[in-house]
């Protein structure tokens, strides 16, 4: 049989329901194209985990009644940046009502968005077919023109791999190794369930307005990473992510960081009462725009964490809208491909082109040098440290004469390990990545 | 940790894993302690006879140990469609 001869069975096989794939098979059967949906999951949502901020303006463009009609949770109004010591905490409490006027961000759960998703692509004419693992990429002469599944072979003009951190088409097509660990972090979350207006109360926020703390320090143990702790409607998500790479040269088991986080006397009390409903971990693609390799090969895109998307910028963790914008520009190269009859790499290139262009593409670019600083130790254990006893001065009046700020700064500083070149270089540093 | 995962539902493939570790090559390159530590849910355990045993019903599917074992003492893919760990908060 010739590759002519095979009449494929879809324009386009999206694999994996998650944020990117979705888009990416929404947009495609709006415009017309044959699409199925392939989900390993018994429902889309079913594998997918989040830490839950989602920044939602680009979800909109996809589905303008997205925060009225989607099971968004709460919009985040207010964001705690946390220095979280042993026994101390110095913190940026923000709180801004711009931030919920447009709504900037939601916290989400995936299992929720993830379905509703899968029913608005099922409502655009795409063909789901959750329950379905997909075991190989299938190729002929070098192109990629189908997957199987069991014993069952789809064929389609192009393949998207929305496979997930761990894409394992993206490596079967070559176009991603086995990356290093210091490119992964372990994300480790529990959603505690507690009625709305214990949350509300808790965490000063009314109605479905929400608050999203972005913790580090001795969360994590001084291992490379942060904690974070997001309210939901009647849940809380909270758990720590890991940089694989300190995590291993650490030893800590992973499981006693994340109970060491939630057991902190600072944090233990925002969780009391609750149950824990659900306990997961999810890898997190941390390598930045050096993670980003080949996202088109012929008859083959990929998007969304299976491309490396994700972006850690210190204040701000984000994926989903990545993925939304990957889902996007796939979707405009994919139908241009489509269009011309050209779905070779060069005919998909457009994908790239689109991608770079975007909001997405261009932040990539701009937090580039984030990921190596945020390798800095120092983050991660002296300055909260440092902070907190520069305060402790300021704050401590025990009855001996008072001094300037300054002096009791330079005093905090002289007993902290951190030198002056360490805070130099990390502060010229920060102001380049961030 | 029986308690943190009481609330987690688990479609178990009984009939298959999808974790097959080599015994003989995590024994020749030491990295039974680091898989021990790594996993969140506690799949992988040290026994007494020095083989690492796989509780791989309990797996999140996360793919972290098979990103920090050494090559080739892991097998590991995700598990057949529609089975494994589904989560309902995600």
């Amino acid at each position: 049989m010739t590759t002519e001869a095979v009449e494929p069975d879809f324009d386009v096989i999206v694999v994996g329901a998650g944020v990117a794939g979705c888009v990416t098979a929404y947009r495609l059967a709006e415009a017309g194209r044959s699409v199925v949906l392939i989900e390993r999951g018994e429902a889309p949502g079913s594998k997918n985990l989040s830490g839950g901020v989602l920044y939602s303006r680009v979800m909109e463009e996809v589905f303008p009644d997205f925060l009225t009609q989607a099971p968004v949770e709460r919009r985040i109004t207010r964001n705690y940046v946390q220095f979280l010591n042993g026994t101390s905490s110095v913190g940026i409490d923000y709180q801004d009502s711009r931030l919920s006027d447009p709504v900037n961000a939601v916290t989400v759960l995936r299992a929720r968005l993830d379905a509703w998703l899968g029913e608005r692509c099922e409502e655009a004419g795409v063909f789901l077919m959750p329950g379905v693992r997909v075991d190989e990429v299938l190729t002929e002469d070098g192109k990629v023109v189908g997957v199987r599944a069991g014993d069952d072979e789809l064929r389609a003009h192009v393949v998207v791999a929305a496979d997930g951190v761990n894409s394992f088409l993206a490596r079967a097509a070559g176009l991603r190794p086995q990356e290093p660990t210091n490119h992964l972090a372990l994300g480790v979350k529990a959603v505690v369930s507690l009625p709305a207006a214990t949350i509300e109360e808790r965490f000063h926020c009314a109605g479905d307005e929400g608050v999203a703390y972005a913790v580090v320090g001795d969360c994590t143990l001084g291992i490379g990473g942060g904690g974070f702790l997001y309210t939901n409607r009647d849940s809380i998500s909270v758990g720590v992510v890991l940089r694989l790479d300190d995590l291993v040269a650490k030893g800590v088991p992973s499981s006693e960081v994340f109970e060491h986080f939630l057991t902190h006397p600072f944090v233990a009390p925002l969780l009391a009462g609750g149950e824990v409903s659900e306990y997961a971990s999810h890898l997190v693609a941390e390598g930045g725009l050096d993670m980003v390799r080949e996202i088109t090969t012929d008859g083959m895109v990929v998007v969304g964490d299976a491309a490396g998307l994700t972006l850690n910028t210190g204040l701000t963790v984000r994926g989903m809208d990545l993925a939304t914008a990957s889902g996007i520009a796939a979707a405009t190269g994919i139908e241009a491909a489509l269009a011309a009859g050209d779905t070779s790499k060069a005919g998909l290139a457009g994908y790239r082109t689109a991608l770079t262009a975007s909001f997405a593409g261009q932040d990539m670019q701009t937090y580039a040098k984030a990921p190596a600083f945020l390798e800095r130790e120092r983050m991660y254990e002296q300055y909260g440290s440092l902070l907190a006893d520069i305060m402790y001065g300021a704050f401590n009046h025990d009855l001996r004469p008072r001094r300037h700020l300054r002096d009791v700064a330079k005093r905090a500083f002289k007993r902290s390990p951190v030198r002056l070149r360490d805070l130099f270089s990390d502060g010229l540093a920060g102001v380049r990545a961030l | 940790m029986a308690d943190r995962l009481a609330g987690n539902r688990y479609e178990t493939d009984e009939e298959e894993s999808h974790i097959h570790l080599d015994q003989d090559l995590a024994r020749t390159t030491g990295c039974a302690r680091r898989l021990v530590a790594i996993c969140p849910a506690k799949v992988y355990a040290e026994e007494a006879d020095g083989t690492i045993s796989v509780e791989y019903a309990a797996c999140f599917e996360c793919g972290a140990c098979a990103a920090v074992a050494e090559p080739g003492v892991l097998t590991w893919r995700y598990p057949r469609g529609g089975m494994g760990i589904s989560l309902r908060e995600g």
